[in-house]
C-alpha cells in the first residue's frame, strides 16, 4: 500500500538535497555565462552582430594576438623550468623537507600572483629596484635599451613566475608515477641515459607534459591582476581591453563590446580545455593518478 | 653497476643543487627585494625603517580592506562548507550516476576566466546592490563561485578515501539522522580533507584582485594595488605582509595534514 508514495517521496526528496547548490550554481555560474553570451549579441536596439563585429578592429585583433603570444611563451619557458624542477623534487625523498617546502612554496607562488607579483618585480627590476640600483652601483645599467619591464616582455617574464610553479604542482603527479623499475629494465637491456628518455620516459611523460603546457597557457590567457596592477591603462591584452571597456561609462554599448571580447576569450579557452581532455586521456593510460 | 649507479646520484646530486640554486634565486629575490624596497628609508643615504609596516595601521581605509578580506575569506569558507560537502555527500550517497556532472559543474569556474566571469556578474551585482545590499560582504558570492574547483579537488580526495557508504549506513542503522551521519560521523573522518579546503578558500580570496576591481570593491589586493599607484613603498610591505601570511598558512596547511594521517595511521595499527 505505501509503496508507491514511499517511491515518489524518495524521488522528489532525492533532488532536494542538491537543490540548494543547483539553485546556487545556476544563479551563481550558469546565469553570468549565459549574460555573456547574450550581452555580445545584444545592442541598444535588439539582437546585433555589430559586438563581434568590432572585435576585427586592429588594435582588438592586435591585443588577442598579444595574449597568445604572450601565454605561448611564458607557458612554454614555465613548463620546461617547471619539468626540470619537478624532476629534481621527485628524484628526492618523498617526505623530505625538500619537498615540502617546494610543495608549500608553490602553493601560495602559483595562487597568489597578481598584485603582489607585480609589485614584486617592480622592488627588484623597477627604475628603483633592488637590483637596478646594485647594478647602477657597481657601474652596469640594467636597462641600456630602456626600460622593458612595463610591457610585454616585462610581463611574459612575471608570468614565468607563477608558470613554473603551477607546472611543478600540475607535473608532478606524472613524475611521480614513473617507476624505477623503467630505467633498471632499460639498464638491462643495455640503453643508457640518453635511450631511457628518448625511448621510455620521454614518450610516456608527453602526453602529460603537453596537457601541463596547455593548462599553463589557459592560465596565462586568463591572468589579469598583474597585468592591471604594472600597466593599468590601455589594453595591451585582452584583459585589459575587457576591463577598460568594461569601466568606460561612454555607454551600454562599451558593456556590450566587453561581452563579446569575453565570449572571444571563452572560445579560445574552450579549444585548449577539450585538446586538455583528450591529452589527459591518453596520459592516464600509463600514468594513473 | 653499483659504480654505474654512484656515478648516477652523483650527476643527479649535482644538476639537483644547481636547479635549487638558481630557482631558488629567481624566486626568492623579488620577495627579498620587496623587503628591501619595504624598509627603504625616504632619502637615499636614510637609514632603514619600519615605518611603512606601521603605518598599515594607522589607515583605516587600509584596515577596512584588510578587515574586509578577512571576513570574505571566513564567510566563503563556511559557505562552501555549508553548500557544497552536504550537496557532494548526498549525491556520493544516494545519486551516484549524479557524481560526474557535480564534478563538471564545480571545475567550470576552472575554464572560465574571472575576468569574463565579472562581465557576467555585473548585472547581478547591480541587481545585488539596489535590493539586498551594497557591502562589499555580497562579494562572498562570486567567491563562492570561484573556490569551487579547488574545494571540490580537496573534498573529493577526502571523500574517496573514506567508507562513507558503509559508515553511513551503519549510523542510519542505529538510528542516527542525515544531519548527525554528516556532521558528527562523516566529517570527523576526513577532517584533513576539510581544512584543506578551508585553507585554499582563505588564499585564494586574499589573493583575490580581478572580480573585486571590477565591480568596484576595495578588498585586500584592491587596496595594494590603489596604494601602489601612490606610494610604491607602503603598497609592497602590505604585499610583503600578505605574502607571509599567505605562505604560512599553506605551510601549516602541508603538515597539519601530514600530522593528521599519521594520527589516523596509527589508530589503525593500533
Amino acid at each position: 500500500m505505501r509503496r508507491p508514495l514511499r517511491g515518489r517521496l524518495r524521488i522528489s526528496t532525492t533532488w532536494l538535497g542538491a537543490a540548494p547548490f543547483l539553485v546556487y550554481s545556476g544563479v551563481f555560474l550558469a546565469l553570468p555565462t549565459v549574460l555573456v553570451a547574450v550581452g555580445a549579441f545584444s545592442g541598444p536596439h535588439g539582437p546585433t552582430l555589430a559586438n563581434l563585429a568590432q572585435l576585427s578592429q586592429p588594435y582588438v585583433v592586435s591585443a588577442f594576438l598579444n595574449s597568445l603570444l604572450l601565454s605561448a611563451v611564458s607557458a612554454s619557458v614555465g613548463a620546461v623550468v617547471g619539468a626540470v624542477l619537478a624532476y629534481a623534487v621527485a628524484t628526492g625523498s618523498p617526505d623530505g623537507i625538500i619537498r615540502r617546502l617546494v610543495t608549500a612554496l608553490c602553493g601560495v607562488l602559483s595562487q597568489f600572483g597578481g598584485v603582489t607579483l607585480a609589485f614584486a618585480f617592480i622592488a627588484t627590476i623597477g627604475t628603483e629596484g633592488f637590483i637596478v640600483i646594485w647594478l647602477q652601483q657597481h657601474g652596469i645599467t640594467f636597462y641600456p635599451n630602456g626600460v622593458w619591464l612595463y610591457s610585454l616582455t616585462g610581463l611574459t617574464l612575471i608570468y614565468t613566475y607563477f608558470e613554473i610553479p603551477l607546472m611543478v604542482i600540475v607535473f608532478m603527479p606524472a613524475l611521480d608515477g614513473v617507476r624505477p623499475q623503467w630505467r633498471e629494465a632499460t639498464d638491462t637491456l643495455g640503453g643508457g641515459t640518453w635511450s631511457y628518455w628518448r625511448h621510455v620516459a620521454g614518450p610516456l611523460l608527453t602526453p602529460a607534459f603537453l596537457g601541463a603546457w596547455l593548462l599553463l597557457f589557459a592560465n596565462a590567457f586568463s591572468a589579469y591582476a598583474t597585468a592591471a596592477a604594472l600597466l593599468d591603462i590601455g589594453g595591451v591584452i585582452v584583459p585589459l581591453q575587457i576591463s577598460r571597456a568594461f569601466s568606460s561609462e561612454v555607454g551600454l554599448n562599451q558593456a556590450n563590446f566587453a561581452a563579446a571580447l569575453a565570449l572571444g576569450m571563452v572560445v579560445i579557452v574552450a579549444i585548449i580545455t577539450t585538446l586538455y581532455a583528450r591529452l589527459q586521456r591518453r596520459s592516464a593510460r600509463w600514468l594513473p593518478r | 653497476m653499483p659504480a654505474v649507479n654512484r656515478r648516477r646520484r652523483r650527476r643527479l646530486a649535482a644538476f639537483k643543487t644547481v636547479v635549487y640554486v638558481v630557482l631558488g634565486l629567481f624566486f626568492l629575490l623579488p620577495i627579498a627585494a620587496m623587503v628591501e624596497f619595504a624598509t627603504r628609508g625616504v632619502g637615499l643615504t636614510s637609514p632603514r625603517t619600519l615605518a611603512a609596516f606601521t603605518s598599515i595601521g594607522s589607515d583605516p581605509e587600509l584596515v577596512d580592506a584588510i578587515t574586509a578580506s578577512l571576513e570574505l575569506a571566513v564567510i566563503t569558507s563556511v559557505g562552501m562548507l555549508a553548500l557544497l560537502l552536504p550537496t557532494m555527500i548526498w549525491i556520493r550517497l544516494r545519486v551516484p550516476r549524479m557524481v560526474r556532472p557535480l564534478e563538471l559543474v564545480c571545475l567550470t569556474p576552472l575554464t572560465i576566466p574571472a575576468i569574463v566571469l565579472v562581465v557576467g556578474f555585473a548585472p547581478l551585482y547591480n541587481w545585488i546592490e539596489i535590493n539586498v545590499s551594497d557591502s562589499i560582504l555580497m562579494l562572498a558570492f562570486a567567491y563562492l563561485i570561484l573556490v569551487l574547483p579547488y574545494c571540490y579537488r580537496a573534498l573529493d580526495a577526502g571523500l574517496s578515501a573514506v567508507d562513507i557508504r558503509t559508515l553511513s549506513e551503519a549510523a542510519r542503522s542505529l538510528g542516527a539522522s542525515w544531519g548527525t551521519v554528516m556532521w558528527r560521523i562523516i566529517v570527523p573522518n576526513m577532517s584533513s580533507a576539510v581544512s584543506n579546503a578551508c585553507l585554499l578558500c582563505v588564499a585564494v580570496v586574499l589573493g583575490e584582485f580581478t572580480v573585486a576591481n571590477l565591480l568596484n570593491f576595495e578588498n585586500l589586493q584592491v587596496a595594494i594595488s590603489i596604494l601602489g599607484t601612490g606610494n610604491a613603498r607602503d603598497s609592497i610591505a602590505l604585499a610583503v605582509l600578505s605574502l607571509v601570511f599567505v605562505f604560512f598558512f599553506l605551510l601549516l596547511l602541508s603538515f597539519l595534514g601530514r600530522a593528521l594521517s599519521r594520527r589516523r595511521g596509527g589508530a589503525a595499527r593500533a
